[in-house]
């Protein structure tokens, strides 16, 4: 199943994804058009931990110009940098390299601690789509990647949905790619990450606990752009969802 | 946890004085290749937060781990500080500022977190924490000689991402980091904002 999380008529309802339209929970159909899209997570009682990858792709962190990492490449973002899938994100004025990351989102579903690798799955409530922008102007080498590129607000679209973890057979063979304006500019599969989400669920989970709506932000491939105001950019994984944004 | 913290808690590296002054020369040498220019922030994340009398797990395989003393801005609206907060922003020492200090500074408990006393009258840059490690005084931390005051932290801050209701942001750390080990009792308190006082404790086997 997949669901959502809308605010309609000043309200904010669950749905589930029914025959290309939004099933609320009030048994309503409305078209996806007809709502704001939020994260589509449950709240929580204390802020959720959202773990983000870099250089998790052998081909981009050959981009990027730096040797594959020996273990996770790992930083960490607050909730507010998160926004809906239709939602705009800001293009900081006089800024030259902003770029869209398409990555696979896994949300954990039970408390994790210390997990092996061979029960990881176990811990996983489902997965959504995420856009992990940067912008690389303001790139610096003090626990980089720094807040700065990387905690904007708003500047992490999420959706639209989260799948429910049963019905993504193989979560590390998805296809997934990136459209500015239509256009096709990056193209990978989750089958390539350094990392894969096994290997994280034990990594992560070997130091510090992870809670239920947790994510784990798994990193992005090679073929970043620039993107300007007015760009339509829909980061897309196979069986997950497409997620679009708005560059302002 | 009861904890009166909701809100996402942001640390800040390099903002006592003294321990950018002793960094500065090997600021433009490799990773690091130039100063920082805005504010360097970290998280501690919600699994290290831990209240008074908490006993907090020195992992296996490191002898000793960083206190560190220091005070938080609560805020009661974006921008605005409702109130402060003492806070034990523990670390598994390390020497280098290139990588996200996740596994460092966000294992379970790694936040201790005191009782946030209403910011009106108080001016941070006024106060001492004191820091005792069983019982005996090991260290004064001030805030007088920031790199950034608290309103101009926050200020810069706020300039690329927004401190929310309930957000915390941490002043920084003293240059000088007191050690303590598994066993250790660790008091740190400062007159108008009270106490906070945890256990260090060997991971079970």
């Amino acid at each position: 199943m997949k669901h959502a999380r809308v605010n309609y008529q000043g309200r904010v309802r669950q749905a589930v994804e029914r025959d290309g339209q939004l099933l609320l929970d009030d048994g309503s159909m409305l078209a996806f058009d007809a709502v704001e899209w939020l994260p589509p997570l449950a709240p929580v009682d204390t802020p959720r931990t959202i773990l983000a990858l870099g250089l998790n792709y052998a081909d981009h962190a050959k981009e990027l110009a730096f040797k594959a990492p020996e273990e996770p490449l790992v930083f960490l973002k607050g909730e507010s940098a998160l926004n809906g899938h239709r939602q705009k994100t800001r293009r900081p004025a006089g800024v030259d390299f902003m770029h869209y990351e398409c990555e696979l989102a896994v949300v954990i579903g039970r408390t994790a601690k210390k997990v092996r690798r061979d029960d990881a799955y176990d811990f996983i409530a489902g997965y959504s789509v995420a856009n992990d922008y940067a912008i690389r102007d303001y790139l610096e080498n003090w626990y980089r990647p720094n807040l700065r590129v990387k905690n904007r607000d708003g500047a992490t679209p999420l959706g639209p949905w989260l799948v429910d973890a049963k019905d993504i057979a193989n979560p590390m063979a998805l296809a997934l790619q990136t459209t500015v304006n239509g256009r096709v500019t990056q193209s990978g599969n989750t089958k390539d990450m350094i990392f894969d989400v096994p290997f994280l669920i034990e990594y992560f989970s070997s130091f510090m606990t992870l809670r239920p709506g947790d994510l784990i932000l798994t990193g992005t491939p090679d073929g970043v752009v620039d993107c300007r105001p007015g760009d339509v950019v829909v980061t897309e994984i196979e069986g997950v969802g497409a997620l679009m944004n708005t560059i302002e | 946890m009861s904890l009166a913290i909701k809100g996402t808690v942001y640390g800040t590296l390099l903002n006592f004085r003294a321990e950018y002054e002793a960094w500065a020369p090997h600021m433009h040498e490799a990773p690091y290749k130039a100063p920082p220019k805005a504010p360097v922030l970290y998280l501690k994340p919600a699994n290290t937060w831990s209240g008074d009398g908490a006993s907090i797990v020195v992992p296996r395989g490191t002898e000793q781990i960083e206190i560190g003393a220091t005070l938080g801005l609560v805020m009661k609206a974006p921008g605005q500080v409702g109130s402060l907060v003492l806070m034990n922003d523990w670390s598994i020492p390390h020497t280098s500022y290139y990588r996200p200090p996740v596994k460092f500074k966000c294992l379970d408990g790694f936040l201790g977190i005191g009782s946030p006393v209403n910011a009106q009258g108080l001016d941070p840059r006024a106060l001492a924490i004191e820091v005792r490690v069983n019982d005996r005084l090991r260290q004064t931390v001030r805030f007088d000689d920031l790199v950034r005051t608290p309103a101009q932290l926050l200020a810069d801050v706020s300039e690329f991402m927004t401190l929310g209701t309930g957000d915390v942001l941490l002043l920084g750390l003293a240059a000088e980091r007191p050690l303590a080990r598994a066993g250790d009792i660790i008091d740190i308190s400062s007159e108008p904002l009270g106490r906070l006082r945890q256990q260090l404790v060997a991971e079970a086997a």
